[in-house]
């Protein structure tokens, strides 16, 4: 894997000024190179702003990285599938240019305890046939359920590459945008609108129900209602979750999802590339300590060492409560903005098992030439065990039985390791972010993994021989490595009420914040978690916008017709 | 958790694990796939339903005349198939559907169309009264969970029946002579919409006098284990008759010129519209007729009646004739040359009618009190450039050809 770590731009003082010499002021300074930070610094460097990027890693990439961690294996050690980046950043920001490649993978299968699975086929009649072998009834009514989940999808995917209204506000743009919202809603007619309210506030579980009568093709489905959020699949509020896992897309087929080429840290690295290929400069191993607040102003940021570094404004991809109950001293602060921030739900509830193999595990249960091999496998049959798996998270314990979302990139990328070797990645639901309380021990990660080890190999046999390497992140790593709270993907839970004009916390959620120049670009602002990319954009339009400088290089969304 | 060999060998999940292998063949094969593939030159081939099935055999062109001069056979095993029956059919099949099926005398087809609550088609199709408490429904789409739904309370049964049943469609001048020819005794006392059963190799075969071609024609149904003899009967009578397998292009022709929609081509089903604009009542897609309105209770009928009253259907489907001999397939319609009206969703030149016809959807009031001055524009490509021609175009019923050869009793020879 080639160094990541370039371009570090020589800052000379580490404090103050040198006689004789001006110290630099950046137009801009991106606290974080994850793929929202990255993108914002794109869009704000092509607007003809000098920008900076300070990354605490050696690496950039953020949640959206591919690491070497052992030899000759490239792991996407944090998110691992790709479908909500937007085609129009990717576009707009020259990605394909500079390498980036998202290539659709094959549906998967659930694996059943009675020693079969229910796959998930891309054909359509395939699909049909597959749930027929459970019910005759479920195999046909798929059809009325993608429609409703679509027609849902298509609500919301033009809300995500706008900045959504300010209801408190008068301002002419956000009774405009909140007029639009109106519209759209009012457009959907009386049974949509009951279903579009639905949508948002049934669990999974109950929306599955009204469809499917087969457990194991409700908990397949589910699956996308829980992942990354510490709720179950009968807590209220898992159906939108669902949705927005859905309303992604691979090349305008909505809903689907692929790989980047060489791992996600693929869309990271075209995203620095082509930030780069513009003038704008990256520094790694460059943690900030806190934002450099005076008169009510961001100036800038110190960095760990002390090192202050000057810039006209200050975009902060790091979530709402890192920036602002650790990088923002509390006295900038009005106290009902620290209280709601706060308040802000970003509990930690999955973790990640990264596992290196000499060679491709086998599934008894899967024909040798399924397709399934080159999708995402599941072990949880029921909906009954996938909660019961929350119960464990509520206990502040790692599910004893998991919810795995495991897949083997490998299978479809030749590029992450040598042939016949294979990288695996298995999302692991539910990891609680303390232990019972207490932090996380070196031997709870350990006993994490192996619940997770055990789970596979009941039906992989052999598996464990085929290991080469294996990284285990709980919360703790996660957090105390990419810097997301409690280790929570979404950089803020995707309820409701942390949504549209709430996210992340009222009147703030147009990515100012109280500071004046500090803004917020990460994944805990509208339109939330993923590698989306959007929230980034946004930040960056809303940043022009208040610097009064054009956004022509800014594609509006995409029409949904 | 772990996996045993007995669990997996227990009888009841047998025909389960049986079934996993299913996608190593994406298409079907038909009932009769031997006979097809040995006739198959043209190896041109569709999905329909998620069948392989055949758009061309030999000669569209050639396989179209079959179905206007002698006898075609038209494999359509893929049609969906529900078997409905039980004591409370009628009154089942009469909720769920458009029109009085107590009017439907046991041995008798109609044609037939339902909706949703909200009186939006969910599909057309043909219900067959098999006995006074079976019947059959063939349709485009699948609709096992709406059913069902629709059967609580009703003492009746259900079964989606697609793969265990064979269909094949003997349509033209000579299909009497064939099926006379072939033994089916009596085959002359079946009138249009009649069925009937013909025993053949120790079973039976369902006969019904139906089509989709607006020609005289039969549709036969047997279970899958009959269908190659089936087949083989009917080819071997028809030698002398001009007995000949067709594709779906000639189909189309001739279904397009008996003026009769398509689910999912000529209006998109309510289970399937994305866009929900494109819902439509039966009377926007000119079923309006199928609706009985005096019969009782059935699916979508406050709404519809309200439609009615309202004045409030905001589309029309009509026959169209387009001057010229261009086909004006997927044309946009215009009124005056200048408003955007509709679309045309399947348009040919009628070789039997010598007209250039085509099935439209038009915005009301268009195509229903303004019917003056209707144009279609029409982009024929032509070694890659775009002939851009406007042609009137006027409202004229369907079906475009009427064969007095469909209705006549007895039906004749050729």
């Amino acid at each position: 894997m080639r160094s990541m770590v370039e371009g570090a731009y020589a800052i000379a003082p580490l404090t103050g000024e040198r006689p004789g010499r001006k110290m630099k002021t950046w137009d801009a300074i991106v606290i974080g190179g994850g793929h929202n930070g990255l993108v914002n610094a794109c869009y704000l460097q092509r607007a003809g702003l000098d920008v900076l990027v300070v990354e605490k890693n050696a690496w950039i990439g953020g949640a959206a990285t591919s690491r070497e961690l052992t030899p000759g294996y490239l792991y996407s050690n944090c998110s691992y599938v790709c479908s909500l980046f937007r085609p129009e950043i990717m576009r707009d920001l020259e990605l394909p240019r500079f390498g980036l490649q998202v290539i659709s993978y094959e549906g998967g299968a659930v694996f059943t305890r009675d020693g079969d699975y229910l796959a998930n086929y891309r054909d359509h009649d395939a699909h049909r046939r597959e749930f027929a072998r459970f019910s005759a009834r479920d195999a046909e009514a798929y059809d009325r359920y993608a429609r409703d989940v679509t027609r849902q999808c298509r609500f919301i995917q033009p809300l995500l590459m706008r900045t959504a209204p300010d209801p408190t506000s008068f301002r002419p743009r956000d009774i405009g945008e909140l007029m639009y919202l109106g519209r759209k809603f009012a457009g959907l007619g009386a049974e949509d609108m009951a279903q579009t309210l639905r949508f948002w506030t049934m669990s999974i579980s109950d929306f599955l129900d009204e469809y499917f009568e087969t457990d194991v093709i409700k908990a397949n489905f589910a699956l996308s209602g829980i992942i990354g959020t510490a709720l179950g699949p009968m807590s209220p509020g898992t159906a939108y979750v669902l949705l927005h896992h859905y309303m992604g897309e691979v090349d305008g087929s909505v809903g689907a999802w692929g790989y980047a080429r060489g791992g996600m840290g693929a869309v990271t690295r075209a995203l620095s590339d082509s930030f780069r290929a513009c003038g704008g400069v990256i520094r790694t191993d460059a943690e900030v300590d806190h934002v450099l607040v005076q008169g009510g102003k961001a100036k800038g940021v110190v960095l760990s060492g002390g090192e202050e570094i000057y810039g006209k404004l200050v975009v902060s991809n790091a979530d709402v409560k890192r920036t602002f109950l650790k990088l923002v001293e509390a006295k900038e602060l009005p106290e009902i903005f620290l209280r709601r921030v706060k308040n802000f739900k970003i509990r930690g509830s999955s973790g990640k098992v990264n596992i290196a193999l000499d060679s491709m595990p086998e599934f008894p249960a899967l024909p040798k030439d399924s397709p399934c091999y080159r999708g995402d496998l599941h072990f949880t049959d029921s909906m009954e065990r996938m909660e019961r798996g929350y119960d464990d998270w509520k206990a502040g314990r790692w599910s004893a039985d998991p919810t795995l979302d495991m897949m083997i990139p490998t299978a479809l990328d030749p590029t992450m390791t040598s042939p016949g070797t294979h990288f695996m990645s298995c999302f692991v639901q539910y990891a609680p972010p303390r232990i019972e309380g207490r932090d996380w021990t070196d031997a709870d990660r350990d006993g994490f993994a192996e619940t997770v080890i055990s789970q596979i190999a009941d039906y992989s046999p052999g598996f464990r021989d085929r290991i080469v390497h294996m990284e285990v992140r709980t919360p703790r790593e996660i957090e105390a490595e990419v810097g997301l709270t409690e280790g929570n993907i979404f950089q803020g839970e995707l309820t409701f009420d942390q949504l549209l004009f709430n996210r992340p916390v009222p009147g703030y959620a147009q990515y100012r914040s109280p500071v004046g120049g500090l803004y917020m670009c990460g994944s805990s602002t509208h339109p939330g978690g993923g590698v989306m990319g959007a929230p980034g954009r946004n930040a960056a339009s809303e940043i022009l916008r208040d610097l009064k400088q054009g956004a022509k290089h800014m594609s509006p969304a995409h029409d949904v017709i | 958790m772990a996996i045993t060999a007995s669990k997996i060998k227990s009888l009841s999940l047998q025909p389960r694990f049986a079934a996993q292998d299913h996608f190593r063949m994406l298409r079907l094969p038909s009932p009769f796939q031997p006979r097809i593939d040995a006739l198959a030159r043209t190896e041109d081939w569709y999905t329909w339903a998620g069948y392989k099935a055949p758009l061309s055999l030999w000669d569209e062109e050639l396989e179209y005349f079959a179905i206007r001069s002698q006898a075609a056979v038209f494999d359509i095993s893929p049609m969906v198939k529900y078997h409905i029956a039980g004591p409370d059919a009628e009154a089942f099949c009469n909720r769920l559907t458009l029109r009085d099926v107590t009017r439907l005398k046991p041995g008798r087809v109609h044609y037939t169309a339902w909706c949703d609550d909200a009186g939006h088609v969910l599909d057309d199709g043909t219900l067959f009264r098999l006995s006074p408490d079976r019947f059959r429904l063939c349709c485009q789409e699948r609709h096992l969970p709406w059913l069902l739904d629709s059967a609580i309370g009703f003492n009746v049964s259900v079964e989606e029946e697609t793969e265990a049943v064979a269909g094949l469609a003997l349509q033209g001048p000579t299909s009497f002579a064939v099926l006379r020819d072939a033994g089916f005794k009596d085959i002359e006392k079946l009138k249009v919409f009649d069925i009937a059963e013909f025993p053949h190799e120790g079973g039976s075969v369902t006969i019904s006098r139906t089509g989709f071609t607006g020609d005289l024609g039969y549709e036969l149904f047997v279970p899958v284990g009959l269908a190659l003899s089936l087949w083989d009967r009917l080819f071997e009578a028809g030698r002398l008759h001009g007995i000949r397998a067709i594709g779906y292009t000639a189909l189309n022709r001739a279904r397009i010129e008996a003026g009769l929609i398509v689910a999912n081509a000529d209006f998109v089903t309510a289970e399937h519209a994305i866009r929900t604009d494109r819902l439509r009542l039966p009377d926007e897609i000119g079923l309006g007729f199928m609706v009985d309105a005096e019969k009782g209770y059935f699916n979508g009928r406050r709404a519809i009646l309200a439609a009615r009253a309202n004045r409030s259907m905001k589309h029309v489907l009509v026959g169209l004739e387009i001057e010229g001999n261009i086909p004006a397939e997927h044309a946009i319609v215009y009124h005056r040359q200048k408003k955007e009206i509709g679309l045309v969703s399947a348009a040919i030149w009628s070789p039997t009618g010598k007209r250039n016809i085509a099935i439209a959807s038009l915005s009301r009031p268009y195509g229903d009190t303004v019917v003056d001055d209707l144009w279609v524009e029409i982009y024929a490509m032509r070694e890659l450039k775009y002939e851009r021609l406007m042609k009137r175009a006027k409202v004229v019923p369907r079906p475009f050809i009427k064969l007095e050869r469909r209705t006549a009793n007895p039906p004749a020879d050729f």
